[in-house]
């Protein structure tokens, strides 16, 4: 049992590979980064990413790829590296996964393949997401990358939005030859990973590339085009020829909490605040022109306990403030956000309160937002979501100083394309309704999939959707049976 | 790109484009708007379409300057292109014979409620038109919105042109005289539209508001243009711009508007500084993406 499986490039006996601790990700230290958008974590070296691969058991049923919501090969790509044959490894991955310089940064690999590692059982899983990340960033660091052409079909597949589903779907599609176009409502490429997520955490850079081997591929993209407004579907198919259509437009609708106070100035959604932020470099203004509050010396607090928040209240301190509050009304142990990103957010002295429900927004002596009204609350039983269901305790009301708030409880469906497209059937919640194995909708020659079907999910999880719906598509286009 | 095929000044700080945007064009209903960035360092802003023409594939719009975006953009050319124009959003005006229809237009808002105007006089309406402008060489669409108005006044500040006063005045002068009134609509300043639903609001007539909260992308993706109407948000870019004006929060709405003021300032004056220079470094940046891309992105 501790030897090396038969024909491992890994000489290490089992025993032996179990005794490696976990190899840190290097990270800019927290007082540094605390002052800039610089990417947190570094990213590994040759000599790192291989002391880490040699800690894989290579187990013979690997359970890590069966959660992997894409099934990438990790063992093979695991094994290249440890035979130092990084750009072997990279195309491993890719068989599987078009943007995996992204997922090794931001999916929440805790819930997924580093979940499943055997090693985790025993102590601290591989940094199966760190691996991934330095392979992909080996292979665009090196260039050349092998640019994948096939004889055009001649069919056409619009697809409506540019996140990670719309990306993985594009890029599957054109693989198969088909004429691809990407129709995306705002100025720049990429849904939630250029409006949304930080730069600290994932570099715009790194999403460029990605469009720049897109296009050597042959997607093109349509920029300013909101799908229902500018262009129907059912033009799409009929006055523009596509044959099939791929919605996944996000869930991109902010959800405001319904408290009194919330039109007043300093109140912001997450979404506001991290597109003023992201998309328009408002933390650049003058250089750029779009403004945003000084948030210098403020109390800024945050409310919500998801990846969203930890973003904005993370960018809230790199733009200088003086406090910077979570404010959930779970406790710790519920917060949907990744680990590693609490991890950061508390190495960087963000305040979390816990248990904090926001009943109402305070108005300052200019008229302008000056405190936040909580509540404490207690944790009951259980609810829909397996979660245990918060509850105010009675006359715990409490002020908290504030200039800024950011709004991070949710999003939900934007109706733009439902309510412009007959006879595409949406849930009570307003979410586009899609066979979970084919992404086909009750509209013919028409798809959907990624976080307009299921809600707000993962990054991965709307690749994963965007992948079988490519399939499902080049089959449709195939057979030409629905 | 979006390529500028005219422009010119139809009053002192107030342009008239007409921009190539084919699909825009092909979908434009009345009370829509774009939004627009002009270079990669730009803001988006909205700005209502004035016009339409399907064949020619181009849209209009009327801009007035007053501060650093809407200066650049009054500083662009016949043959320069604007980088982004998206659009037609917001949910069109509601158009149907509803009987007598007063059009109030303050200042620019002139041409953002002439495409309206337009189209309720072709589904049969009665329309009276009011346009206001602080003096005489600031009224602008005069002649167009005659052509489609059965009455226009044109009230001016100062006295300089048409009648002294404001276009509330006017209407009051129409209600006392006890016309018989459907409807009002009313596009202007905040505290032009304000002064508007206070006056109709005792005797009941039905009016109609375009409202103007600062926007980013216009979809409903941010909520940044949320407005509070009969006491509930609403995001102006999808579920506007237009509102029933006796349920708008206006005092909310210019509180709103206000948010940026020091930094919009700031952006100004700096801008005057050098207006030469910004304006050259944005051109020369639009210039190097048509020159990539070939016109295209
Ligand atoms: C701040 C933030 C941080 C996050 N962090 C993480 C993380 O660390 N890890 C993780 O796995 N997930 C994270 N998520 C969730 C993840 O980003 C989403 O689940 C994922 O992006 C969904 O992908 P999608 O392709 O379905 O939609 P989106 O990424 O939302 O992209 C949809 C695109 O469609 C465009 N669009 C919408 N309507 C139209 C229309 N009518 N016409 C044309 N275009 C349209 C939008 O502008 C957008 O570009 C985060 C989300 C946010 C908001
Ligand atoms: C639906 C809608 C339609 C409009 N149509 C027209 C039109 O047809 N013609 C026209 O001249 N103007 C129109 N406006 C107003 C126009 O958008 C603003 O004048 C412009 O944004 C000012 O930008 P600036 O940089 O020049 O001025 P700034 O100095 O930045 O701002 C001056 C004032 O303009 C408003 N403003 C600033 N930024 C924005 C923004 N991103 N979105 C909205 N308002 C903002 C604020 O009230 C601000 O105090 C419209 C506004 C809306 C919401
Ligand atoms: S794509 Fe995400 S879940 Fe799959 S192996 Fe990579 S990091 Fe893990
Ligand atoms: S402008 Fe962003 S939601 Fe209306």
């Amino acid at each position: 049992m501790s030897q090396p499986p038969a024909g491992s490039a890994n000489p290490l006996p089992l025993r032996d590979r179990m005794k490696i601790p976990r190899q840190a990700m290097p990270e800019q230290p927290a007082q540094d980064r605390v002052f800039n958008f610089f990417e947190v974590n570094r990213g590994y070296s040759e000599e790192l990413a291989q002391q880490e691969a040699r800690r894989c058991l290579e187990c013979a049923k690997p359970t890590c790829m069966d959660n992997c919501p894409v099934g990438v090969n990790v063992r093979e790509f695991v094994q290249s590296i440890v035979a130092g044959d990084f750009r072997g490894a990279a195309a491993v991955i890719r068989q599987d996964n078009v943007l995996p310089a992204i997922t090794g940064r931001v999916c929440p690999q805790e819930d997924h393949c580093e979940a499943a590692c055997k090693l985790h059982k025993k102590g601290e899983s591989l940094g199966i997401g760190y691996l991934e990340r330095f392979v992909a960033d080996y292979e665009q660091r090196m260039g050349i990358r092998h640019v994948p052409t096939a004889p055009p079909t001649g069919r056409k597949v619009a697809i409506v939005g540019s996140g990670p589903a719309g990306l993985s779907a594009a890029g599957d599609l054109v693989q198969k030859g088909h004429l691809v176009c990407v129709f995306e409502a705002l100025h720049e490429l990429g849904g939630v990973l250029v409006y949304g997520i930080p730069e600290f955490r994932l570099p715009k850079q790194i999403i460029r590339e990605q469009l720049d081997y897109m296009r050597a591929m042959g997607v093109e993209f349509e920029t300013d085009v909101v799908v229902g407004r500018t262009v129907t579907i059912d033009e799409l198919i009929e006055e523009e020829g596509y044959d099939a259509v791929f919605v996944a437009t996000g869930a991109g609708s902010p959800l405001f909490l319904g408290i009194p106070g919330e039109h007043l100035n300093g109140v912001y959604s997450a979404n506001e605040f991290l597109t003023r932020i992201n998309l328009m470099h408002a933390w650049q203004f003058p250089a750029y022109d779009q403004p945003m509050m000084d948030l210098h010396a403020k109390d800024v607090a945050v409310i919500g306990g998801g990846n969203t928040a930890l973003d904005a209240i993370r960018s809230v301190l790199r733009l200088g403030a003086r406090k910077a509050y979570v404010l959930y009304r779970r406790s710790e142990a519920e917060m949907p956000a990744r680990a590693e990103e609490v991890k950061h957010a508390r190495q960087e002295g963000i305040e979390f309160h816990m248990l904090t429900g926001p009943v109402e927004f305070l108005p300052d002596e200019k008229g302008w937002l000056g405190a936040v009204r909580c509540v404490r609350m207690a944790l009951g039983e259980p609810d829909a979501s397996g979660r245990r269901r918060p509850q105010p305790v009675a006359g715990s009301e409490f002020d908290v100083p504030l200039s800024v708030a950011v709004i991070a409880v949710g999003t939900s469906a934007n109706p733009v394309i439902q309510s412009t497209t007959p006879g595409l059937d949406t849930d009570r919640r307003g979410y586009i309704v899609a066979d979970p194995a084919t992404q086909r909708t009750s509209r013919r020659g028409v798809f959907a999939g990624g976080d307009i079907v299921t809600g707000s999910a993962t990054v991965i999880l709307a690749m994963g959707a965007g992948r079988r719906a490519a399939r499902s598509i080049h089959e449709y286009l195939s057979t030409g049976s629905w | 790109m979006f390529p500028i095929l005219e422009a010119r000044f139809i009053a002192p700080g107030i342009r008239r484009f007409i921009i190539q945007a084919p699909r825009i064009a092909r979908k434009q209903q009345p009370g829509q708007f774009v939004i627009l960035r002009l270079y990669e360092h730009g803001e988006r802003i909205p700005l209502t379409i004035e016009s339409s023409d399907p064949a020619k594939e181009t849209i209009s719009i009327v801009v007035l300057s007053v501060g650093k975006t809407t200066r650049l953009l009054n500083s662009l050319q016949a043959g320069d292109a604007i980088l982004d124009v998206v659009g037609p959003l917001g949910k069109p005006s509601e158009i149907r014979n509803f009987g007598t229809v007063v059009v109030i237009g303050g200042g620019v808002g002139a041409a953002m409620a002439f495409p309206t105007a337009a189209a309720l006089k072709r589904a049969g309406n009665t329309v009276i038109s009011i346009i206001g402008a602080r003096s005489g060489e600031l009224v602008i669409l005069e002649r167009e919105l005659s052509a489609v108005s059965d009455a226009l006044t044109v009230t001016t500040d100062d006295g300089s042109y048409g009648e002294r006063g404001l276009v509330t005045d006017k209407l009051r002068q129409l209600i006392n005289q006890g016309a018989h009134i459907d409807l009002v609509l009313a596009v202007g300043p905040i505290p032009m539209m304000k002064a508007v639903a206070d006056l109709t609001r005792a005797p009941r007539i039905p009016t109609i508001v375009s409202l103007n909260p600062i926007m980013i992308d216009g979809t409903g993706m941010c909520g940044g243009c949320r407005v509070l109407v009969d006491g509930k948000s609403k995001f102006a870019c999808v579920d506007g711009p237009e509102f029933d004006a006796h349920q708008v929060d206006f005092d909310v709405l210019l509180q709103r508007n206000s948010m940026y003021r020091g930094p919009e300032r700031e952006s100004l004056a700096e801008f005057e500084c050098h207006p030469q220079a910004q304006i050259e470094s944005m051109r020369a940046a639009s210039a190097k993406v048509c020159v990539l891309t070939g016109g295209r992105r």
